[in-house]
Order: C-alpha cells, then sequence, then structure tokens
C-alpha cells in the first residue's frame, strides 16, 4: 500500500470559529519524499492550504511545524523518519499564536532574538583591513553560527511555551552565547547584564527538548550553560 | 532585562547559586541523620535529646531549616510564575508560601532550642 493517511491542521481566523483536522489520501508510489513533497501535493488538492517554506533544502528555516508530534524542518524531513502506521499528522509549530493552517505568528520569537543584541559589537576603532581571528578563535563559533532560527527548538520548549515574553529561548540564547564567544566582540559583558535576571537565561530547566529537534544538529543547552558559567564568574 | 521584585535574590545568577548551595546542605543534613540512624539502631529518647543539646548540631539543624525555606521559596516562586497568570492570585499564593515558611522556621527554632 502506497497511500497515505495525511491530516493537516487547519485554521482561519477570519472564518473559523475553531481549528478542525482534515483529512487527505495521498499517493505516494512507494518513494520515500520529503513532508514538503506531500504538503505541495495536498495544496493542489486544495489550494486554500497555507504552509511557509522556500529553499527547500533546509537552509532558509522557514518550514519548521509538527510532524507527528516531533518539530522539524518539512522539506528535510523524508516520510521513513517520520509516519508510524502509514499516518502523518501536521500541526503547526506549538506555543505561537496561530495566523493560518500551518503559518504562526513568530514575533514573540523575533522579539528575543533582538533583545540579545545578534551583531558584532567592538569598541575598539576599525583596523584598515579587517579584524583579525586566529583558527583556534574561529573554532569556538562552531556548533553556534548554524543557527538558521527556524524556531522549531523554542517552540518545543515548555519554559518558553509558558513565558514566551520573558525567556529568551534556546534560539535566542545559542545566538546570545555566539556573540560573547566570538574573539571579536567587546560587549559580553553588557551582553550578560541584559539576560541576568530570573527569567531571561535561568528558566531553562535543561531539558534538552531544543537539542531534540534542532534539525542542524546544534546543542543550546550547551551554549545555556556556557552563559551561566560566564554570569556565574562575573557575579562570584 | 525582565524586573523582578518577589524573587529570592536580586538576579538570576544569585537564585541560582541560592538553590543549588541550599540543596547541598540538605542533601548533607539527610545523609547525616540518614547515617546517624543506621548507627544508633536501638536509638532512645536520651541519646536523641543528648545529640541536639550540642551547639553545633543546633547549628546545623539550623542551617537546614534555613535551607529548607530558601529551597522552598526559589522553587516554589518558580512555579507560581510559571503556571498563575494573574497577577493578584500570584501575589496571593507566593505571601501565603513566605508566610507559612516563616511560621515553620521560627517553630523549628522553638522545637529546637525548647525541649
Ligand atoms: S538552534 Fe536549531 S532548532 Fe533552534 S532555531 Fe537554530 S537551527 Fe532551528
Ligand atoms: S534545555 Fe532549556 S532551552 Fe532547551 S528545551 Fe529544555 S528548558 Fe528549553
Ligand atoms: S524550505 Fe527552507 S528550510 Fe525548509
Amino acid at each position: 500500500m502506497s497511500t497515505l493517511q495525511v491530516s493537516v491542521y487547519r485554521y482561519n481566523a477570519e472564518t473559523d470559529s475553531a481549528p478542525y483536522m482534515q483529512d487527505f489520501e495521498i499517493d505516494t508510489h512507494g518513494r520515500d519524499l520529503m513532508v514538503l513533497n506531500i504538503l505541495q501535493m495536498l495544496k493542489a488538492k486544495d489550494s486554500t492550504l497555507v504552509f511557509r517554506a522556500s529553499c527547500r533544502e533546509g537552509v532558509c528555516g522557514s518550514d519548521g511545524m509538527n510532524m507527528n508530534g516531533k518539530n522539524g524542518l518539512a522539506c528535510v524531513t523524508p516520510l521513513s523518519e517520520v509516519v508510524k502506521n502509514n499516518k502523518l499528522v501536521l500541526r503547526p509549530l506549538p506555543g505561537l499564536p496561530v495566523m493560518r493552517d500551518l503559518v504562526v505568528d513568530m514575533a514573540l520569537f523575533y522579539k528575543q532574538y533582538e533583545r540579545i543584541q545578534p551583531y558584532l559589537q567592538n569598541e575598539n576603532p576599525a583596523p584598515a583591513i579587517e579584524r583579525l581571528q586566529s583558527p583556534e578563535e574561529r573554532d569556538k563559533l562552531d556548533g553556534l553560527y548554524e543557527c538558521i532560527l527556524c524556531a522549531c527548538c523554542s517552540t518545543s520548549c515548555p519554559s518558553f511555551w509558558w513565558n514566551p515574553d520573558k525567556f529568551v529561548g534556546p534560539a535566542g540564547l545559542l545566538w546570545a552565547y555566539r556573540f560573547m564567544a566570538d574573539s571579536r566582540d567587546t560587549a559580553t559583558r553588557d551582553r550578560l547584564a541584559e539576560i541576568d535576571d530570573p527569567f531571561s537565561v535561568f528558566r531553562c530547566r535543561g531539558i534538552m527538548n531544543c537539542v531534540n529537534v534542532c534539525p542542524k544538529g546544534l546543542n543550546p543547552t550547551r551554549a545555556i550553560g556556557k552563559i551561566r558559567e560566564l554570569l556565574m564568574a562575573n557575579a562570584t | 532585562m525582565v524586573t523582578n521584585i518577589t524573587n529570592l535574590g536580586r538576579s538570576g545568577v544569585s537564585d541560582w547559586l541560592i538553590q543549588r548551595v541550599t540543596a547541598i546542605v540538605l542533601a548533607l543534613y539527610t545523609v547525616f541523620i540518614v547515617a546517624y540512624m543506621l548507627f544508633h539502631p536501638e536509638l532512645d529518647y536520651a541519646t536523641w535529646s543528648a545529640l541536639f543539646q550540642r551547639t553545633w548540631m543546633r547549628i546545623f539543624t539550623l542551617l537546614a531549616f534555613l535551607s529548607i525555606a530558601a529551597h522552598a521559596w526559589s522553587g516554589l516562586w518558580i512555579i507560581s510564575t510559571d503556571y498563575i497568570k494573574h497577577a493578584y492570585a500570584r501575589l496571593g499564593v507566593q505571601t501565603f508560601i513566605i508566610v507559612a515558611l516563616f511560621v515553620f522556621v521560627v517553630w523549628g527554632v522553638q522545637v529546637l532550642w525548647g525541649a
């Protein structure tokens, strides 16, 4: 049997009073397609279905969604990885307001990203050509700079669900540490001061939901631990 | 910076540190009491009472009481801010917890120095 049962979350704030699940049957001809391919086939059947996608190769971070209960990027998630008993359930990323179908409002997520000042700050005058970095210093950024801000991690984090307005969340904290770890950035103290409250960093309970879902294989929990170490070293 | 006035320390890092240090104190106290009971299988009132007559034991116990209060406060404060979204309800619960912990500490001191 190559017919896949697909159930998709549907909601249109303008016309629906409540969200509902719409069921489809899709013939995959036995191929191990990506979930995004399935969505495109659904869209051909029902053009009112709305979802985000762009690069279709795990680079832009647009198509983060919840597939059979786990967050991930639809474009790089093969059916064989998520489908159980021939059934695929697609929902929007949890914890953020749904705008329509699989499209969520990411404003809170970006607000937290903005708060950590995600850009290089250096108080020294710029040298004639460029700020040099040794290969060892550059290595410290590995596992940090690759984040594509897909929000799969933050929207699988219970601490972010409860306090998305106060807890920076794994994605934002990974970025915060990416700049603290950069030898060319001189603003570490200010960065730490901005998040040294009981919510911004310390709401992380270390349950690693973020690590479990990151499609780029990154480890926000480790970065959060490093920030905590820096805060401790600064405060004692 | 998210500002808060009801948490225990004045910053996230102080709350975090207090929670860890008090946890260590409580772990040591628990290990001590369990070990003491294992080494005194026939424990009677006189031995038990003599133990708590000693100044170091009273200090250790008082430290454990204060640690319980601080540890419970920081933990319950976190839970209340996670789950109670209504500000006045949260303040009410937090006040109740503080008063209860205060009563327990004073009561504990009375027991410790009484008898
Ligand atoms: S850390 Fe991973 S899951 Fe989180 S936003 Fe970045 S790429 Fe996505
Ligand atoms: S480890 Fe921290 S940031 Fe990651 S999911 Fe758990 S609580 Fe959230
Ligand atoms: S479409 Fe760009 S990451 Fe999936």
